[in-house]
């Protein structure tokens, strides 16, 4: 096993992680992920039509405290913001937000900045 | 409450250890000088090899001491190599040890064949498998007796019973039945141990070699070891491995507070027990359904409880672990493993039993409610 050194707010956001849960009704569902890997994200999102602004996203995710960590800290940049804004979202901007994730976790912040995208573009796609 | 479940990993030196350490910390001569202060320090190591040749039932001569059995399995594998040049085919279990698995690569790129034997779910070889693969070229058998992290117990009577007849080497791992199970090793040609997992201290182990075995030694120097193994003698860890297989383990309640806490925390729904409840009295390893192992591991962690995990996202190379897909653990429970050893010496109380239970249901709760995957009863997986 490697001895992860998380940061103060990984382990925040992993003990209590904010926005978790379904949407009912969803305006639209982004999945990433699978369970060989031993990560699974799925956020939901409540799009306000008018302003294009996410109303409401939550997530469920399967992984380690990492995958956990980042896909509730993506949940709070999100929401709130247009979809124009949110697809610009980085990993970086995640792992920055965390106070830096370990390199060998870098790719979960990659996971939940991508099904965050895919969420979107499930959106626009239905929209169109 | 702290409780320390990673025994399979390593274990606490135990108090009379450290009394017979103390005791000893005197002899500081090095067994190789020829005044008092040398001599009696060497009398010492060979009264231990004595009582651990006695313990596994074969002759001093045959029981090297190494710096653990990473060593000793790196040994046994490379040193017959070079004896036995013309054979280049070496038969493992899919469930072998690192240290097993990656001497093994090692040999690969020096042209050897590595043939694996699989497992069934519950771990156990497939001996007609293994009867089959074994040929004119197979230099060594090497599959381990009880496998660390699922507990498996392999029959290794009767494999050592088939290499006999087929005239082949037989290694085995014996690092986590040694001092737990009884072992009869005079039927067995090499058999590797660790003192780190009986609460003796750590950077001390053996290589057992049955006596006739063709094998060069892999550290050359001061001859030590009968010049089978050069390097100023680990004393302190002799005299702790020493001392280790004389303390009272408590087997008996030790499978039973295993029983328990299987029972207990099989009532998870969707939640398997991997290996088999037959497996070894101390190591529990259980897969939750749509979760990740070190997301647990970590929860449990703060609780004060420290087990480990084999989840993927735990490891260094980011794999899943090699035991469980092995023996076929389907993708929902593949990564959501933890592995719960306990210590011989000392058995939870029911107390200590109790709140591992309930800290376990509570987080894996707590997980399955954030995760994806839900699991759902049908007639198939009750």
């Amino acid at each position: 096993m490697i001895n992860t050194n998380y940061s103060k707010k990984v382990i925040e956001h992993f003990s209590k992680p904010k926005n978790i849960g379904k949407i009912k009704n969803a305006d639209a569902i982004g999945e990433l992920g699978n369970p060989t890997c031993g990560d699974v994200m799925r956020i939901y999102l409540k799009v306000d039509k008018k302003t294009e602004k996410i109303k409401n996203i939550k997530f469920q995710t399967m992984g380690c405290a990492a995958a956990i960590a980042t896909s509730s800290m993506i949940t709070e940049l999100a929401k709130g913001k247009t979809l124009e804004q949110a697809k610009k979202i980085t990993n970086k901007d995640v792992a920055d937000s965390l106070q830096g994730l370990p390199p060998i976790k870098m790719h979960c912040s990659n996971l939940a900045a991508d099904a965050l995208r895919v969420a979107i573009k499930n959106y626009e796609e239905k929209i169109s | 409450m702290k409780l320390y479940l990673d025994n399979a990993a390593t274990t606490p030196i135990a108090k009379e250890v450290v009394e017979e350490l103390n005791k000893q910390i005197k002899n500081y001569g090095n067994p190789s000088s020829r005044h008092k202060l040398g001599k009696s320090t060497k009398e010492e190591i060979e009264k231990a090899r004595e009582k651990i040749a006695k313990f596994i039932n074969v002759k001093p001569g045959e029981v090297f001491f190494t710096s653990g059995a990473t060593e000793s399995n790196n040994w046994a594998i490379k040193g017959t190599a070079s004896t036995n040049p013309e054979k280049k085919q070496i038969i493992i279990s899919a469930i072998e040890h690192p240290s097993i698995l990656e001497t093994c690569e090692a040999m690969k790129k020096q042209g050897y064949k590595i043939d694996l034997i699989s497992v069934n779910k519950e771990g156990r070889i497939n001996l007609e498998e293994l009867k089959n693969k074994i040929s004119q070229d197979t230099l060594l058998v090497s599959i381990m007796h009880i496998n660390n992290e699922i507990g498996t117990i392999q029959p290794i009577e009767e494999i050592s019973k088939i290499c006999k007849e087929k005239r082949v080497l037989f290694h085995t791992d014996a690092v986590q039945s040694f001092g737990k199970i009884k072992i009869d090793a005079s039927q067995i040609d090499l058999l590797s141990v660790s003192g780190h997992k009986l609460n003796a201290m750590k950077g001390i182990g053996f290589l057992y070699i049955k006596k006739g075995t063709k094998i060069n030694p892999l550290l050359n120097g001061g001859g030590q070891e009968r010049n089978m193994r050069s390097g100023t003698e680990n004393f302190l860890g002799i005299v702790s491995l020493k001392k280790a297989i004389d303390l009272k383990r408590k087997i008996t309640e030790v499978s039973k507070s295993r029983e328990r806490i299987i029972k207990e925390i099989l009532k998870i729904p969707g939640t398997i027990l991997n290996g088999s409840e037959k497996g070894a009295c101390n190591i529990i390893s259980l897969s939750f359904y749509g979760i990740e192992g070190e997301s647990l591991q970590m929860l449990l962690d703060e609780e004060g409880i420290s087990i480990s995990t084999g989840s993927a996202c735990s490891s260094n190379k980011l794999s899943a672990s090699h035991v469980l897909e092995a023996t076929g653990t389907d993708e929902f429970h593949l990564n959501g493993n933890i592995r719960i050893s306990l210590d011989t010496l000392k058995p939870l109380t029911k107390k200590e039993e109790d709140f591992l239970i309930k800290k376990v249901k509570e987080n894996v709760e707590k997980l399955q409610k954030i995760s994806p995957i839900k699991f759902k009863e049908t007639s198939n997986n009750k």
